[in-house]
């Protein structure tokens, strides 16, 4: 079981970056469903840097600047060109896709340096990894995933405890009421955009990095669509990203389990169930009609002042 | 203090509109081709042998009309979803479905005539398709929810479900083990002529009565409206869960034709991967074609040259087949970035005071 836990941990680790990531986005307004784009920019920048240094940091650098460079031709068009975002969303998911064919053309089947692949091996964390069933599952893992808590942490602080954070909120929540209180709204979703997509660029090197070492077309395969319905799930908060995205990470994985422990079931139906399980939180979380957990105010609509 | 004064244009001549999409689709295609640069490939060599791939030969002409039909069946039923601001995105699974049940009809009844076959082929795909789409279209009326994440979702359960049947209860014994379902029988399969299957006389067709059914008819304006303004059509009496139950069953209906034509004409059977990204590019090209039935041909037709063309730069040249989708990606974002220039007027502030009120005046 704990096992299977700690798995369900590497699993939903892609997730988990992407989802903070999309719902960093998504609090300061905009809704980019670019996700899966970012993440094949951020998986295929990643590999190749780190193929080519066989340096983490500067592989993992690549990859956040990848994903932040997609983020940024979203947010120049939807925010200073005010177009459709979701309509460019689905552009950016299209473009990361031929992108990360394209750069990857020549690289199928390469596989990460032992040496890069040993910088993100396990470590126990001192004290925390002896403590029963938790330490196992959570402090047992690779540094990548420890840099997936801090990111929860640290955005649960800013969202939610600085000046900044409200700053931002306020944007996503009424965007001329921002602007009216002198917030440079322009600037804040363009901040936020960029670092959301910095994030999804993360999650996605993780899966070409440490979860498949090997560079193949088409890895990041719909966790990007699945992290924009975790964030829905999540109800915009951080914390609870985190156990959703390793509540998904578990899904994803249970089709084999299932079948090495013997049990008679076709993979391709229990491959479905993480799919089926996002629509059943969408209809639930609709359904729940409580006060927290809804969307930011102005999620999705372009601001435009003189059209106050 | 902002340098630059942006006002919003009444309405800009239909010519400068195009010359500015025009400037935009320029624009892009320089772009794509720095790209291609950084790549060392030859954008203008790359360029000319995307048009000399979809247009060189009938043989290749031929080929690009194949790949366009199932992008404008497609794009007509992403149109109608579109058009009322429904944002359908899982085209693929409405193909996967409609080709599913497609086959079904095919390898269970192959026996039948083609004239009596087709048809039935044909039905089956839509409602297998309109189904599809009918149930994210169910919850939205019903309790609102986000129709975006819930059809992509469902593309996923329809790609996952036929490569169930793939691998299991529908694999074809003869085939020895290997995971593929039976061929259809030759009734099954749609008739050519010239060469070419005959799915391009049924998506010209279908131009037609969409064009028909979204500009005169009572549902087409129905759905118009609710697209542009929920608030207008409750105001005006209309049963705003019925119009979206109903466009979108169309919708779903339309991309499961798809599926069915390229189960029959293309895979002559049904395998998971017969959506083959239709039901994503087509939400490009609708977006492109301004959810106008007529410009989704010519829109369609464009991208299929850059389908056929990547094909073909992957085969003579050996460059890869996704620099095509650079490229379209590529126009995409220029001319979404382009509707900006079209609807508003930059121009730099002026200093003195009297000549910005007299702009205001004008604006």
């Amino acid at each position: 079981m704990e096992i299977f836990l700690a798995a369900a941990v590497v699993a939903g680790t892609p997730l988990l970056f992407a989802t903070v990531g999309e719902l960093i986005t998504e609090k300061s307004g905009s809704l980019n469903l670019g996700v899966e784009g970012m993440m094949l920019m951020g998986a295929c920048i990643g590999f190749v840097v780190g193929l080519s240094t066989g340096n983490p940091l500067l592989a993992l650098g690549g990859a956040a600047l990848a994903g932040a460079g997609g983020a940024f031709i979203f947010a120049l068009i939807t925010v200073t060109l005010r177009a459709n975002q979701v309509v460019t969303g689905l552009t950016l998911t299209i473009f990361g896709a031929g992108f990360s064919r394209f750069v990857g053309q020549n690289m199928v089947g390469a596989v990460i340096p032992a040496e890069l692949r040993m910088s993100f091996a396990k470590v126990n964390i001192p004290l925390l990894s002896d403590i029963p069933f938790l330490g196992p599952v959570f402090f047992r893992q690779d540094s990548f995933v420890y840099f997936g808590y801090v990111i929860v942490i640290l955005s649960t602080i800013y969202l939610f405890k600085t000046r900044v954070g409200l700053n931002m909120r306020a944007v996503g929540e009424n965007a001329a009421a921002a602007d009216a209180s002198g917030i440079n709204v322009s600037l804040y979703k363009y901040v936020h955009i960029i670092l959301g997509g910095a994030f999804c660029g993360l999650g996605g090197a993780y899966l070409s990095l440490v979860t498949v070492p090997i560079w193949q077309v088409d890895v990041v395969g719909g966790r990007g669509w699945i992290a924009v319905a975790l964030v829905i799930f999540a109800a915009w908060n951080p914390i609870k990203a985190l156990l959703a995205a390793f509540l998904f990470g578990g899904l994803s994985i249970l089709g084999l389990r299932l079948q090495s422990m013997g049990v008679n079931v076709s993979q391709y139906l229990v491959d479905m169930i993480p799919y089926i399980a996002t629509i059943v939180i969408v209809i639930v979380s609709t359904m729940r009609n409580r006060k927290e957990g809804l969307p930011p105010g102005d999620l999705g609509n372009a601001y435009f002042r003189e059209e106050r | 203090m902002n340098l630059l004064k942006i006002t919003k244009r009444d309405d800009l001549p239909t010519s400068k509109a195009i010359l500015i999409r025009g400037a935009a689709i320029l624009l892009s295609l320089v772009c794509a081709g720095l790209v291609m640069l950084a790549f060392d490939l030859n954008p203008i060599k790359i360029y000319t042998e995307i048009i000399n791939g979809s247009l060189g030969t009938e043989m290749r002409i031929k080929q690009t009309i194949i790949k366009a039909v199932p992008l404008v069946v497609t794009s007509l039923g992403i149109l109608v979803a579109f058009k009322m601001k429904f944002w359908n995105i899982g085209g693929e699974g409405q193909i996967v479905m409609g080709a599913m049940a497609a086959s079904f009809i095919a390898l269970n009844f192959g026996e039948l005539p083609k004239p009596l076959l087709l048809p039935f082929m044909a039905v089956a795909a839509m409602i297998a398709g309109g189904f599809w789409a009918f149930i994210p279209a169910y919850f939205k009326a019903k309790m609102g929810t986000n129709e975006t994440i819930f059809t992509l979702m469902m593309n996923y359960i329809a790609i996952k479900f036929v490569t169930y049947l793939q691998y299991g209860p529908w694999k074809d014994p003869a085939a020895k083990g290997f995971p593929k379902i039976a061929q259809f029988s030759d009734n099954a399969v749609i008739p050519s002529m010239f060469g070419l299957h005959t799915g391009w006389i049924i998506a010209l067709v279908l131009v037609v009565l969409v064009y028909i059914f979204i500009n005169h008819t009572k549902k087409g304006y129905e759905i118009t409206v609710v697209g542009e303004s929920i608030e207008t059509a409750r105001y005006a009496g209309m049963n705003i869960k019925v119009i979206i139950i109903t466009a979108m069953f169309i919708s779903g209906g339309l991309c499961g034709m798809t599926g069915m034509i390229q189960a029959s004409a293309i895979e002559r059977t049904l395998t998971f991967g017969i959506s083959m990204g239709y039901g994503f590019t087509a939400i490009i090209t609708t977006w492109l074609a301004r959810l106008k039935p007529v410009a989704v041909l010519f829109v369609c037709f464009l991208f299929a040259m850059l389908i056929q063309g990547g094909a073909y730069l992957q085969i003579a040249m050996n460059v890869p087949e996704s620099v095509a989708s650079i490229v379209q990606g590529s126009v995409l974002f220029f001319v979404l970035g382009s509707d900006f220039f079209i609807q508003y007027k930059v121009s730099i502030r002026a200093w003195s005071k009297k000549i910005v009120t007299d702009d205001k005046g004008v604006a």
